[in-house]
């Protein structure tokens, strides 16, 4: 099959491609800001525990 | 093992530690392989033609847009009966994701109504009740950011999550309740489901690729919580020393 043809989805390309782009866009979207957030959070964490051992608490 | 084992924060960060590697490769292999069959492998259906690969993306994600919100209801639910703070985490942190899938479910089945029924949007009860579920979401998610305290929060949240779980019985049932322009159940039947293998296959492996990426973004946003509470302690702690 070519290329072309397939791509035009039967004639459905107007809706089958968009459909599969925005499920991509919201899925990286949310591994991307979940991984995100948790590294933030990680770092956040890691520089208050170095502080807490520098005061001898 | 005991599921109040898991309530205790350091214990469930191992457990989750340990399982996340897990639940990522089955949801990358699930998804690699249902993409390849759903797209290059499927033959296109007699009646909807090319717009059947909607399917493998639509269906999926309505079924995690609602294992989200029962999810955060079992959560809720243990959060307000054994007032256990990472129930509560549980339940705040898969809000966000199940928002997301049931926009995703909303959007593309916006696209697949288009040219099978002609019109993007019409107010059946299958596709209003899904709405709803999309609201309670966000209304869910706007009483956590507008209360302050945290507990409170947790109550009030869970209490709206609890009352809200009965649109869940409306969504599934509301194609049997109401004449929808929206499709019967076709899947779990009595008698087996009434779409051919060919579409099926593709179908389960992207419907357990959507579960699992669900199951490990939820497991990373409870860890999220749990350490940006450690923070906020921390922080607490050195503000009064």
């Amino acid at each position: 099959m070519n290329v072309m043809t397939y791509l035009e989805m039967g004639g459905y390309a107007a809706y089958v491609w968009p459909a599969y782009g925005i499920s991509l866009l919201g899925i990286v979207g949310m591994v991307f800001w979940t991984l995100h957030a948790f590294r933030q959070v990680s770092r956040k964490l890691a520089i208050l525990e170095e502080e807490m051992k520098g005061d001898g608490s | 093992m005991n599921i109040f084992e898991l309530a205790n924060p350091k214990r469930f960060m191992r457990f989750s530690a340990a399982l996340l590697p897990w639940f990522w490769t089955i949801a990358v292999l699930c998804l690699g392989a249902g993409l390849y069959i759903g797209l290059f492998r499927v033959p296109p259906d007699y009646q909807q033609g090319q717009t059947v690969k909607i399917m493998f993306i639509h269906v999926p994600a309505a079924w995690v847009g609602m294992m989200a919100y029962a999810s955060m209801a079992v959560a809720s639910l243990f959060g307000l009966v054994n007032r256990h703070p990472l129930a509560d985490a549980a339940a705040k942190a898969a809000a966000p994701l199940g928002a997301v899938f049931t926009a995703l479910a909303l959007i593309t089945g916006s696209l697949w109504g288009k040219p099978m029924w002609g019109a993007y949007w019409v107010w059946d009860a299958r596709l209003t009740s899904f709405l709803i579920l999309f609201f309670l979401y966000l209304g869910y998610m706007a009483l956590w950011s507008a209360i302050e305290d945290e507990t409170r929060a947790a109550r009030a949240c869970a209490i709206l999550a609890l009352v809200g779980a009965v649109n869940l019985p409306i969504i599934k049932y509301s194609v049997d309740w109401w004449n929808t322009l929206h499709q019967g159940e076709s899947i779990f039947v009595k008698g087996g489901p009434l779409i051919a293998p060919v579409f099926l296959w593709p179908l389960f492996l992207m419907a357990f690729g959507y579960t699992f990426l669900f199951l490990a973004l939820w497991m990373v946003r409870i860890r999220t919580e749990i350490l940006a509470r450690r923070a906020r302690t921390l922080q607490l702690r050195m503000g009064t020393a």
